[in-house]
């Protein structure tokens, strides 16, 4: 007896039927609840916090974009433009750190309220 | 009869491309590639800036997260709603189409609501976009934000009234929502991305 995965396209080489829809909402909602369960953590290491904050975010990401914007049964030509553009826009924002970095402006600049 | 061969053909040809694909799905899939571009600009800005507060509140005073994490519930429900609509569709129901494009759109708009009402909470508290550059960058960020989900909104209820007049019966109607919701998912997964690192990671 096999236990289908119940992410599985429910029609191989089609889109997935409404029932898939719901799961991922599902667990996108279970997902949200304890990424805003994790920032609440009294006492609990910032990195840990943000590691698990940006862990949880990606799985979302990826969930949407495969099942809800039919990534992962689409052309993979389409796969690798949005990809390109995902990897375009970490690149600047590894040019944005580099610069906070290289400025010296991580401390942050507070003196009002 | 003859109209609809003619209509197929048109449509056939639509989809003839060097690629074998869709050109009108690769344009949207370049435009919201660009697009993670551009909004990857806006958070990288905000994220350097987010700490620099010489006058104004600083993020952790004003943010409300259990309100933000309502309206980020509701954008995330948006897209059950969009992807039930094109199964819909898909499956000729046009009736079922009809209920989730206008669900979307509804959720689109509470969404909105929510960020008017957080934009008027932030500016009785001292925030504004001229304040600090902390408020600059955030308002610049999720203002074009909700801008891309107000435009968002405006095309699901031009395809719900597309549909009402039958727009959407020809089979060039699925690709149409598609197209849409394609849009409708990026604002989605750009708001993911906005409420973690905005929002939920914590400043200093």
């Amino acid at each position: 007896m096999t236990h289908a995965n119940p992410l599985e396209p429910e029609e191989p080489g089609h889109h997935p039927g409404p029932s898939t829809y719901v799961k991922v909402a599902v667990i996108l909602a279970i997902v949200t609840a304890i990424e805003v369960a994790l920032s609440y953590i009294p006492g609990a290491s910032p990195a840990l916090i943000v590691t698990g904050l940006l862990v949880m975010a990606l799985a979302k990401f990826v969930l949407v974009a495969l099942y809800f914007m039919h990534l992962r049964f689409d052309n993979p030509l389409f796969r690798r433009l949005f990809v390109t553009g995902v990897i375009l826009a970490l690149i600047v924002f590894a040019v944005y750190l580099t610069t906070l970095f290289a400025r010296g402006g991580a401390a942050p600049l507070v003196t009002g309220s | 009869m003859a109209a609809h061969g003619a209509a197929a053909a048109v449509h056939d040809e639509q989809h003839h491309s060097s690629t074998g694909v869709d050109n009108t799905k690769m344009a949207m899939w370049a435009f919201l590639g660009s697009e993670c571009l551009f909004f990857g600009s806006l958070i990288s800005t905000y994220l350097l800036y987010r700490n620099r507060v010489l006058d104004g509140p600083r993020p952790h005073e004003i943010y409300d997260i259990p309100y933000t994490s309502v309206s980020s519930f509701v954008l995330l429900m948006s897209s059950l709603t969009m992807v039930l609509a094109l199964a819909a569709i898909q499956r000729r129901d046009m009736r079922g189409c009809r209920i989730w494009l206008l669900a979307t759109a509804m959720l689109g708009m509470i969404f909105i609501g929510g960020q008017i009402y957080e934009f008027t909470t932030f500016v009785e508290e001292g925030l504004k976009l001229s304040t600090s550059t902390f408020g600059s960058s955030f308002f610049v960020m999720t203002g074009f934000h909700g801008a891309h989900v107000t435009v968002g909104i405006f095309m699901l209820l031009a395809l719900f009234g597309m549909s009402m007049f039958g727009r959407l019966d020809d089979a060039d109607g699925p690709r149409k929502v598609e197209l849409i919701g394609l849009y409708w998912h990026f604002v989605d997964i750009v708001w993911i991305v906005i409420f973690t690192v905005v929002y939920l990671v914590p400043t200093n």
